[in-house]
């Protein structure tokens, strides 16, 4: 079965004679870049790199650091887009393999930091999150899978995704990460529900997860406990634990509706904020720039995710529709989890706002998750209508 | 296996799928969005105000200023008791990389053995929240800075801390009347004012530094600063400076307590001497002493375990709270009692055939000649210290007359105005002993109060107050330790001053003077050999005090039993006779008659204080102005 995978599908007839002959294409096609898509991420990046001038302390190095990355970030999408859907779907499995690979490597001798095995490093040339390439691996993996078969997926198919999902997320979680293991298992059921999994199906899942709590909470390690507890009652460690959410809930309280103003956040400027300036940017953002700032900022996400979803949907096969809709349904649970946690209606789990937080991993890796997206709508012209 | 469908065969159906279930996927998503925007218009609009009031006390901290607690000097302007900055090694962990690595780091560059690497970490897992500071070490050498400040850039999170640490530099020789400062603990931070103290660890314990704690203490300022959720000092937007403790000056004399300490070193005992005419106490030594720096920090419990159990008790304050049999020294006060009451007249005589009887009594009291004086009149009385004599004026008096005159003269009471810690010693009576055993009071027992044996004891600041009441005529000054406090001089008549001592004829203090001069130069006089070569006139009467019982919970070996069997030797003196400038009482344990092994100990004092002060000679009238003060910093 696995290996129907590597064989180039039929699905896929190469047909480069159909390719618009009769009209001119634009810039845009020729880069195979959605305009309007591209528009909102740069206008995203652009406020993200105010607040995080802000948020850092008025540290330009900070901000040029970060602009360098979003560029990287660009040509990564740019280079990705440019792929066709067929080659993604030839890549699926090597990425998910090599990624599991490189996780089983972490396990073995990974660099520990903050007290979880994050990181592996070839010395003197990367260091990098194995869980990260995950993040596409995973949807890309489970999309190819489901859509070599009929859809909605039967149970046989489901349990192969079952696998698939259990094998990388169980090693992420082992690091431990369970945010991280969390994301990467939703980008994949995000691509099986919109596979259309049945409903008795999904009835079932959910009553099997709530029934498998108790058992994930044994086996938790105490620093996850403490965070869950602390997420229920913040005010039961204020020095400690609760430190975080009490300070942004504080930071973004306290700027109202139109904020302190830029650089005049006093929670944040203090530095009573911890992590300020990546997984906590929106208290920066809530405080400084108050509820219309918060709203904007929310506004522009629910724009860029209609926009991928809409790409998504117009894509022509079900492998580029389930993977772009999949990428983009993470990509505002990202959104929702992190501005949920940091105004303390979720517990505190590592997760950065996406194209704000400070950070280089997180922003290449959702743009090139936006660059598959883009591949998947740029290329639909291949196809006979 | 089953050839997988081709999903092309029904392209139309997966759309259809994908586009309903896309669908509900955008309902989901506004659903959370709108969760989010409930949850910030609530914490934005609804709670804002709330959210502002704490953001602004976030910001905004009240942090106390502690006050500079205040010198003490000696009269001379000498310094007792300074602050000290000493330096404390600590760490923050949040902000080290590498806690290990920096542990050993700072290991090696303090020159410490490399184990105690692993007392650093049990120290820097001490503390309750985070970014508070650690404390890994204390009092670091001035090279140790020097090396940490070169290394400044490999130890991010390590921190030298300066702080004032009281420093005592005569500590031994100072210890009982001084006293010490310690950290504040749990009973005592009850009684504290809340506000005056939220910055200070350390409050006046004992001695000088309890009784003037509030002076020496100053009132804490208070500082509004901006901060940042470490702790650090961004800002500082206001300012109330503290007012630091006053200076006190002492009226001590630390030349004066130094030869205190010195005569007694190697022996048990006290030395207090009194300015009587000021009631300025110059010194006042309980020997052995004990290093009051050791408890600044606080006392390992080894060695605070050593002092406790030291046989020879170096925590105990001989001085004030030592009771002694008065012995003979209680004479003089007999002598004026009787006098003053005119149970006697200075001119009768008795005879002492060596013992006394109660009327109706066989029991003999033993004069401490066998064969007795023979005739004796007041002044020979005192001079060859005469029990007979004293055993018939006791007998006459009664003693009820006896505890009332010798209260006058401060007896069984605190008479010192600052002294932390006075014991009582023991003036009996009726009632007393009526109280304390249930039992009336026996002739017999008057007999011994009379020579200063029985139930009587003394403390030797109370028997040098007495000494100095009596070389006073009568007049009271309260002996004190303070001479001034800030720029204010304490005043001579400090409240509860008893009253002076009346009596009949003026000329009875000068018999007794005389009786008691003759005691060191007279021929038959019990200290005549110390009297020897006085160059001014000297007033004293020795004791010796019988060591009637052991301490109940002490064990002695068989030598040892013997040394501490011995009679406490006693003397108190005063000169000149004529202006009296020094009053002293001698208490030295088990030495023996006070006659010889206390007499010499108080005429090296008197002798310090008038010839080498050149006090109350006929040139200088007295020493005890503000004549030297000036050369205090």
């Amino acid at each position: 079965m696995i290996t129907d995978l590597l064989r180039p599908s039929r699905a896929y007839p190469v047909k480069q004679s159909q390719s618009g002959i009769s009209r001119r294409k634009t810039i845009w096609q020729r880069l195979h870049l959605d305009p309007w898509l591209l528009g909102m991420l740069l206008l995203l990046m652009c406020s993200g790199l105010v607040v995080l001038y802000s948020a850092s302390g008025e540290s330009s190095h900070m901000v040029i650091a970060q602009a360098i990355r979003f560029g990287v970030a660009l040509v990564v999408m740019l280079v990705l887009a440019q792929f066709s859907p067929q080659t993604l779907m030839r890549w699926a499995l090597p990425a998910y393999l090599f990624g599991l690979l490189m996780l089983v490597a972490v396990e073995v001798l990974g660099d520990i930091g903050m007290g979880a095995q994050r990181w592996l490093e070839i010395p003197g040339l990367i260091r990098f999150q194995p869980s990260e390439l995950m993040k596409l691996a995973m949807p890309m993996m489970v999309a190819a899978w489901i859509s070599r078969h009929e859809l909605p997926p039967n149970w046989r198919v489901l349990l192969g995704c079952a696998v698939l999902i259990a094998l990388p997320v169980g090693l992420i979680a082992r690091q431990p990460d369970l945010g991280t293991s969390l994301l990467v298992a939703a980008a994949a059921v995000f691509v099986i529900l919109l596979a259309g999994l049945s409903w008795r199906f999904i009835g079932v899942i959910v009553a099997l997860a709530s029934a498998a709590l108790p058992l994930l909470w044994m086996n938790m390690h105490n620093y996850q406990r403490q965070r869950v507890l602390t997420f229920l009652d913040p005010e039961s460690d204020p020095l400690g634990a609760g430190w975080n959410i009490i300070q942004s809930t504080t930071a973004i309280g306290s700027g109202g509706i139109w904020g302190k103003g830029w650089l005049h956040g006093t929670q944040s400027q203090l530095e009573f904020l911890p992590e300020r300036h990546t997984d906590f940017i929106v208290a920066v953002l809530g405080e400084e720039f108050g509820l219309i700032g918060m709203l904007a900022f929310l506004m522009l996400y629910l724009l860029i995710v209609a926009r991928g979803l809409w790409l998504a949907g117009s894509a022509q096969d079900t492998f580029g529709r389930l993977l772009g809709g999949g990428i983009m349904l993470t990509f505002f649970i990202y959104v929702f989890v992190n501005i949920g946690m940091v105004s303390g209606i979720l517990p505190v789990v590592g997760v950065p706002l996406p194209l704000v937080s400070y950070g280089g991993t997180s922003s290449v890796t959702l743009m090139a998750g936006f660059g598959i997206l883009m591949a998947v709508h740029a290329h639909r012209r291949l196809l006979p209508r | 296996m089953r050839e997988p469908r081709n999903t092309l065969k029904n392209p139309e159906h997966a759309l259809r799928i994908f586009r309903v279930r896309a669908s509900l996927a955008v309902l989901v998503v506004l659903l959370l969005s709108s969760l989010l925007v409930g949850r910030l218009c609530y914490l934005q609009i609804v709670e804002h105000e709330v959210y502002s009031t704490r953001s602004e006390n976030n910001r905004v901290r009240v942090e106390p200023l502690p006050p500079t607690r205040g010198l003490i000097y000696d009269r001379h302007g000498r310094l007792l008791a300074e602050n000290r900055p000493t330096y404390n090694l600590t760490l923050v962990r949040e902000r080290v990389d590498d806690l290990d690595a920096t542990l050993t780091l700072l290991v090696d560059l303090l020159q410490l053995p490399a184990d105690e690497v692993e007392e650093f970490k049990v120290r820097s897992r001490q503390r309750q929240r985070p970014f508070q500071p650690a404390l890994l070490m204390s009092d670091l050498t001035e090279s140790q800075i020097a090396r940490l400040a070169v290394n400044r850039h490999r130890l991010p999170g390590v921190e030298v801390q300066a702080q004032l640490l009281r420093y005592y530099p005569q500590a031994e020789i100072m210890s009982h009347a001084l006293g010490y400062v310690g950290r504040i603990n749990a009973e005592e931070l009850k009684e504290l004012d809340p506000g005056n103290y939220a910055g200070t660890h350390f409050i006046g314990k004992t001695g000088i530094e309890n009784f003037y704690e509030e002076q020496l203490h100053g009132r804490a300022g208070l500082r509004k600063v901006e901060t940042n959720a470490r702790g650090r000092v961004l800002r500082e937007l206001g300012h109330t400076a503290p007012q630091p403790g006053s200076d006190l000056t002492l009226t001590i004399d630390i030349d004066m307590q130094q030869l205190a300490y010195d005569l007694l070193d190697g022996r048990r005992g006290a030395i207090v001497a009194i300015a009587p005419q000021t009631g300025e106490i110059l010194a006042m030594a309980s020997v052995p002493g004990f290093d009051i720096n050791q408890f600044v920090t606080g006392i390992d419990v080894a060695s605070y375990r050593g002092l406790q159990e030291d046989l020879d008790l170096p925590l105990f304050n001989r001085a004030t709270r030592g009771s002694y049999p008065a012995g003979s020294t209680i004479k003089p006060f007999m002598a004026m009692s009787g006098l003053i009451e005119g149970v006697i007249t200075p001119e009768q005589v008795i005879y002492d055939p060596g013992y006394y009887q109660l009327p109706n009594d066989d029991r003999r009291y033993r004069n401490w000649l066998r064969w007795g004086h023979g005739r004796v009149d007041l002044e020979r009385a005192l001079a060859v210290s005469n029990n007979t004599y004293f055993y018939s004026l006791a007998h006459d008096l009664g003693i009820d007359r006896i505890h009332d005159n010798l209260e006058h003269f401060g007896f069984g009471t605190r008479v010192a105005a600052d002294v932390a810690g006075q014991g009582d010693g023991l003036l009996p009576s009726r009632d007393w002993k009526q109280a304390r055993f249930e039992q009336s009071w026996y002739p017999g027992e008057t007999l011994s109060v009379g020579i200063g044996q029985g139930y009587l004891q003394v403390t030797p600041l109370q028997l040098a107050s007495a000494t100095a009441v009596l070389a006073n005529r009568g007049h009271w000054v309260r002996p004190r330790l303070a001479r001034s406090i800030g720029e204010e001089d304490v005043p001579a008549d400090l409240p509860d001053t008893p009253a002076d001592i009346e009596v009949s004829n003026d000329s009875y203090w000068d018999r007794v003077f005389s009786g008691m001069e003759k005691v060191l130069s007279g021929r038959e006089g019990t200290a005549r050999r110390t009297g020897a070569g006085l160059e001014y006139r000297m007033a004293g009467k020795s004791g010796t005090a019988q060591v009637f019982s052991l301490g109940q919970n002490q064990k002695y070996n068989a030598s040892e039993l013997r040394e501490r069997l011995r009679d406490h030797a006693l003397f108190m003196a005063f000169a000149p006779v004529d202006n009296p400038q020094i009053a002293v009482s001698v208490i030295v344990e088990n030495a023996g008659g006070g006659s010889t092994h206390a007499a010499s100990l108080a005429r090296a004092m008197t002798d310090a204080w008038i010839l080498d002060h050149n006090c109350g000679l006929p040139e200088q009238e007295s020493c005890l102005g503000g004549n030297d003060a000036e050369s205090r910093p």
